[in-house]
């Protein structure tokens, strides 16, 4: 479903402020197929995510889509494929617009926007079905703007304008990590079980070992623009926080810095 | 009496170009300066136009369509030019100045002695009798001077709430929505697959389209086109824009958009009465109308922090009484 080939990007090259960002980098996802990517800070994870998304475009390689060539398609183009979550919780919903409006315009995102009414009776009927699912009581505020619900609502509404129109992959981009820790379980499990339900292909960035432990079917470690760690199905259902520092250390031969990670 | 009369009519007019200033200011986040320009861009089409022959409905419709076309040009200055939204506004706004002599050849056009829609329509409409409707009504209640034609402003109403309903529907849309969520968060509508580039650039021109559409009603209304009549009009439209907000509720586009049309009224009827201070003439209107918008702006959120201070010293004399109230019984 998505495949990156040879994917290399340096950053403010021929300056001393050179950075490596991306060495290499071979992906391959299969349909239906939830990674989740952990490494420290500067390891080339959001790189990654950027790259996938179209926000940056590669020095070299390729990114396939569904079997399309995207690499030079500009982000608002290729996101009719791609269905994204942020970090922040207040960047995935337009505040000053309804909850209605937001799923609406969500909606539009698989298809050309036309001049017809984007909020109608039979789409509210919709809309409604899909909150419901969220156990939120969102469906009964419609009507309510965006702005006035709590940062867990609005990262739970996101993350359903994202899924709910079923995009061939789904970015996270440590979308739980702006949240305090019950919130970000209620997001948790609202992610695994809509990519469970509608089998997306799904790339998530985390600083948290143990969810990228629990959720997925396969774990990628990044260090300094490199996949340093790929392991998939049982071998990663046994896969321990201390396998994978002990992992970190050994491929890398020093201690995991990452003050997050280590807190985590 | 008969100075409001003109303040409404002549509001009624404005409040096309102020609901262009409210899709750029308010929907877009786009502070759009090019209305200085395209507002006289709509006026000399239309009068040059006219001057030429072609019927004033279709004169007006061309400066719409001027106006459309320039606010375009600053889109695209904005967006593809990347150049800074109040300077991409500025310079087109320079530009046109221009281009606006250019267009009539001269810094003033009359259209005495022209058609205009206004007095086309008041040939068909002497026959109605309704002006002596209304001004039976007015005299009834001792009115002495009487309006000469209700013709301008029914006329005027019927566009302006038609337009209004549009406006209303268009950003209720699929692009409406899409529009409105630039302003509000572009970084989101641009990962749910939309061409902010070309919605900022439509945007846009739709504003200055109704900016100019006003210009070139205006110019037909007072029978001259002038190079400089759009000084300040930006200012002119923030300012209805602020005191129909101010005055109005919001809360919905439909009573966004008609706040913004009573704004415009309202600022007529200001600016009717301010000069009817002796000591103050035409050109202190600029001083006026920045003032306006100062104390629209500066109001509403000084009126919010003394509310707030009220509530707060209330809350705590309440919260004071039940603590000395559980201190008592305890």
């Amino acid at each position: 479903m998505l495949k990156l080939k040879n994917i290399s990007i340096t950053f403010n090259e021929g300056t001393p402020d050179e950075k490596k960002a991306l060495a290499d980098i071979n992906l391959d996802l299969e349909q239906g197929e939830f990674v989740t990517v952990i490494g420290s800070n500067g390891a080339g994870k959001s790189t990654l995510m950027n790259v996938v998304s179209g926000n940056l475009i590669p020095d070299l390689g390729d990114v396939i889509i569904d079997g399309k060539q995207v690499v030079h398609m500009p982000e608002y183009k290729r996101s009719r494929f791609i269905g994204r979550v942020f970090q922040d919780p207040m960047a995935g919903t337009a505040p000053s617009m309804t909850i209605e409006e937001n799923l609406a315009m969500a909606f539009s995102r698989t298809k050309k926007r036309r001049l017809r009414s984007g909020v109608t009776k039979k789409r509210k009927e919709m809309f409604k079905e899909h909150l419901s699912t969220l156990n939120l009581g969102l469906e009964d505020r419609l009507t309510a703007k965006v702005g006035f619900l709590s940062g867990g609502e609005r990262q739970a509404l996101s993350l359903l304008m994202t899924t709910f129109t079923e995009p061939n992959i789904l970015l996270l981009d440590e979308h739980t990590a702006a949240l305090d820790p019950s919130r970000a379980a209620l997001i948790t499990n609202l992610t695994d079980d809509v990519v469970r339900k509608s089998g997306l292909t799904t790339l998530m960035v985390t600083h948290n070992m143990q969810q990228a432990l629990d959720l997925g079917t396969r774990l990628i470690m990044m260090d300094k623009g490199q996949i340093i760690l790929d392991v998939s199905g049982e071998e990663k259902q046994k896969l321990t926080i201390e396998d994978l520092l002990h992992e970190f250390q050994r491929i890398r031969g020093k201690q995991f810095e990452s003050d997050r990670a280590v807190l985590n | 009496m008969i100075s409001m009369f003109g303040a409404v009519e002549s509001g009624v007019i404005y409040a096309l170009m102020a609901l262009g200033v409210y899709l750029t200011f308010r929907v877009l986040d786009f502070p759009d300066l090019t209305v200085d320009g395209s507002f006289v861009t709509g006026a000399s089409v239309a009068a040059i136009s006219i001057m030429n022959g072609i019927p004033p409905i279709i004169a007006t419709l061309f400066a719409a369509i001027a106006g459309f076309i320039a606010g375009c040009v600053t889109g695209l200055l904005h967006t593809k030019g990347k150049i800074n939204a109040l300077l991409s506004g500025i310079l087109m706004m320079t530009a046109l100045y221009s281009i606006n002599l250019r267009i009539m050849g001269q810094p003033t056009s009359s259209l005495l002695n022209e058609p205009t829609v206004f007095t086309q329509l008041e040939s068909v409409w002497a026959k109605t009798g309704i002006d002596s409707f209304f001004n039976g009504i007015l005299s009834f209640f001792g009115a002495e001077q009487l309006p000469a034609t209700w013709s301008i402003v029914c006329l005027m109403i019927v566009v302006t709430l038609v337009i209004k309903l549009v406006t209303d529907y268009y950003l209720k849309t699929e692009v409406g929505l899409a529009l409105r969520a630039i302003g509000d968060n572009k970084k989101m509508i641009r990962s749910l697959s939309a061409n902010t580039d070309t919605l900022t650039i439509v945007g846009v021109g739709l504003s200055n389209g109704l900016v100019a559409l006003s210009g070139g009603l205006i110019a037909q209304n007072g029978g001259f086109a002038d190079v400089n009549m759009g000084i300040g009009m930006i200012v002119i439209g923030l300012a209805s824009v602020i005191i129909g907000e101010a005055l109005f509720s919001t809360k919905t586009i439909g009573r966004a958009t008609l706040a913004v049309i009573g704004g415009a009224i309202i600022y007529r009827i200001i600016v009717t009465l301010a000069l009817e201070v002796e000591f103050l003439d035409t050109g202190d209107m600029k001083l006026i109308t920045a003032l306006i918008v100062i104390v629209a702006l500066v109001t509403p959120k000084m009126l919010q922090v003394r509310k707030e201070k009220r509530r707060r010293i209330l809350k705590r004399q309440q919260l004071d009484r039940q603590i000395r109230g559980n201190q008592n019984s305890a």
